[in-house]
């Protein structure tokens, strides 16, 4: 086991994945002789070259597409966003062409590509570089949508969106490159679609992913000291969905909080919801609570940026709710 | 395009057509089977595309539908020039192009017609033709949105050390997006093998194009790239061949970039519900009096290629086929509910 950092466990799995299959390619804005604007791709230009490690200039929308054509054609392009909040650039092409090309011509097309880079609230940073953006993302029927929490999870699940046959959109978070975790020696690969119990509990299930899974196994410490065990799941894949473990979950525990540092809107966390109710409506003993950010865009205020996002004391809170504290 | 311009495009491309009357299309490698051909490929988008206006009207084919009829010799002249293992791109109004790269007028009237027989099986329409194995990559309905996905085919192709080249078509309108510049500025800092041909019609649906783009004319837009660029009258297939093939072989010989600009016309509207009423009767006929298919079947007669019994011919042929194309749409199957399911994912 080492220990390493999210961004260390995101560029061995692209290090792995090149030396593996020649088809794979990075391009983006600084990705090469810069190593990333977060330091991702640090040391993959000197090692692979300018042939597969490719800087872009700002136009998000044309290196997309390129990209997305170069999938069709036989590559497996893996396209880094220097933040989430750029690739709004860039949604015609991943929404109209990458997600839409298999299906609009009954399957002769393929886009095996990965889109990554950094989403959510980041601090204080203001409210274009700091939103998380996978519900706009998972609307979209054709994208896979993959979100880590971990060095172990993001090492395991940047590998296979790498070799998947689909456009995958891979959502870090701004503020958790530099978490550390340990991660084997030897390869292993996390499928898509599989979900994680991060922490295991019998009184509430908590549903997270990214960087709310800390917030959450925080607050489950504190709640364990009170008494209360609650299971925290992290589904790490948005889309698709592993409705079965949160489901089996919420029938052991009856009870559910959903926590997200997106706006409530149509939501995954609301998307989430609604599939417990269709599916585990006699299990459950209380409503689902869903924490969200406020409703607003993001201040660049310390104070009120603190004030929006979910909070170890508002996921307490809201477990305490569904228990009828 | 108003009068004075249409006179002035008279004398620009009527003097250098003059010229070459005589034809002299051998000198450019073009022989008179390519010359046959191009005029039956020419005649087929031709008629399949009057024969799926009726369909239209009939209302046997839904939705959108986009007539190329007009702009035939640029397709055609631009298709001869490419080898079975390249690509080609364009937008919506592709029915045209699509014939040219391996579909057949049945898998062609299918599609519209919504059957399971159809070249996307009736996920795609009008505007989403595809066939893959042959090089015809679509089919895209976004203005403007696909110059990148071509970009990175041809990209593709290089990366994998082959010298197939992609040809993207787009409408002059197009031209305006954004993200056009943004591919135009990569293809050629990053060399890739790629022709981009901006078929202008004069019509970004009912804007005229001097309310529409401010430069002067439309392959400078390239120009401000370090880009090869040009320009040739898409009324003349014979021209639109000896462009293309210029570029195309820069493409893959050196693999380098071109902006074409094809001058053009599209005698019908922007899609069926278009009356184009915009334009004057006048300017219009105007078109048709150059029109394409009649030119090259003048030249046809009078270098004796083929005599009017022959081409009449040829004509019957195609019909036979564009009726058998409407018969094998109608009884076509619909695609079946599971398909709705299939291919989201792989």
């Amino acid at each position: 086991m080492a220990l390493l950092q999210i961004r260390e466990a995101l560029n061995a799995a692209m290090k792995e994945e090149m030396e593996r299959d020649s088809t794979v390619f990075i391009m983006g804005e600084e990705v090469a002789q810069y190593n990333g604007a977060y330091k991702v791709t640090q040391g993959l230009w000197k090692q692979f070259g300018d042939k597969r490690v490719i800087d872009t200039p700002i136009t998000e929308a044309a290196f997309a597409g390129i990209g997305i054509g170069a999938a069709m054609k036989g590559l497996r392009p893996i396209v880094e966003m220097m933040t989430w909040n750029f690739a709004i650039l860039a949604f015609d092409q991943i929404m109209n062409h990458a997600a839409k090309a298999r299906y609009m011509s009954a399957g002769q097309f393929k886009v095996p590509m990965v889109i990554r880079g950094p989403n959510g609230p980041a601090h204080m940073l203001g409210a274009q570089h700091s939103q998380a953006l996978e519900s706009m993302l998972a609307h979209v029927p054709g994208l896979i949508v993959m979100t880590p929490s971990t060095p172990y999870d993001a090492k395991g699940m940047l590998k296979s969106a790498i070799r998947d046959n689909n456009p995958v959109m891979f959502l870090e978070s701004e503020m958790m490159y530099g978490q550390k975790g340990e991660v084997p020696e030897e390869e292993y690969l996390i499928p898509i679609g599989v979900g994680d119990i991060k922490r295991e509990g019998t009184d509430v299930t908590i549903i997270c992913w990214t960087k709310m899974v800390s917030v959450c196994l925080e607050a489950a410490e504190i709640l364990s000291s009170e008494g209360i065990e609650v299971e925290v799941i992290d589904p790490r894949t948005i889309r698709p969905l592993d409705e079965e473990l949160i489901i089996s979950s919420v029938q052991k525990t009856n009870r559910c909080v959903i926590v997200e540092d997106s706006w409530p809107f149509a939501s995954v966390g609301t998307e989430i919801a609604k599939r417990i109710h269709q599916n585990a409506f006699d299990y459950l003993d209380a409503p689902i609570e869903i924490i969200s950010s406020i409703d607003v865009p993001m201040p660049y205020a310390s104070n009120l940026e603190n004030e929006i996002l979910p909070s170890v004391q508002k996921v307490i809170d809201a477990v305490k709710r569904s228990l009828y504290y | 395009m108003n009068k004075s311009k249409f006179l002035l495009y008279l004398l620009y491309y009527g003097k250098l057509k003059k010229e070459k009357m005589k034809n002299n299309w051998q000198e450019f490698g073009i022989s008179n089977n390519q010359i046959i051909q191009m005029y039956k490929e020419m005649l087929l988008i031709r008629r399949f595309e009057e024969r799926a206006a009726q369909e239209y009207g009939k209302g046997k084919i839904g939705g959108f539908c986009h007539l190329y009829i007009g702009q035939e010799a640029v397709a055609v002249g631009a298709g001869q020039t490419l080898r079975e293992d390249d690509t080609v791109f364009t937008a919506y109004r592709d029915h045209g192009h699509a014939l040219l790269r391996g579909i057949t007028p049945n898998e062609a009237m299918a599609e519209l017609f919504g059957k399971y027989t159809g070249c996307s099986k009736g996920m795609g329409g009008s505007m989403h033709f595809y066939n893959v194995e042959k090089g015809f990559f679509g089919g895209w309905g976004i203005v403007g949105a696909h110059p990148p996905l071509a970009t990175g085919t041809a990209f593709a192709t290089k990366y994998l050390g082959k010298d197939s080249v992609t040809i993207c078509f787009l409408g002059e309108a197009a031209a305006n997006q954004g993200v056009f510049h943004e591919t135009l500025n990569l293809a050629q800092l990053w060399k890739i093998p790629i022709v981009f041909i901006i078929e202008n019609n004069h019509y970004g649906m009912g804007t005229e194009i001097s309310r529409a783009f401010s430069g002067k004319e439309l392959r400078y837009k390239g120009e401000v790239y370090g880009m090869e660029i040009g320009r040739f009258d898409g009324m003349s297939v014979v021209e639109s061949y000896k462009a293309v093939k210029i570029a195309v072989d820069r493409a893959r010989k050196e693999s380098l970039p071109t902006l074409l600009e094809a001058e053009t016309y599209r005698y019908r509207g922007h899609s069926m519900s278009d009356p184009g009423t915009y334009r004057t009767k006048e300017e219009v006929e105007n078109y048709k009096n150059i029109d394409p298919i009649e030119s090259l079947k003048k030249e046809i007669i009078e270098t004796k290629i083929l005599s009017e019994n022959e081409l009449e011919k040829i004509n019957d042929e195609i019909k036979i086929l564009i009726n058998q194309s409407v018969k094998f749409a109608e009884e076509s199957p619909e695609p079946p509910i599971e398909a709705l399911y299939q291919n989201v994912y792989l």
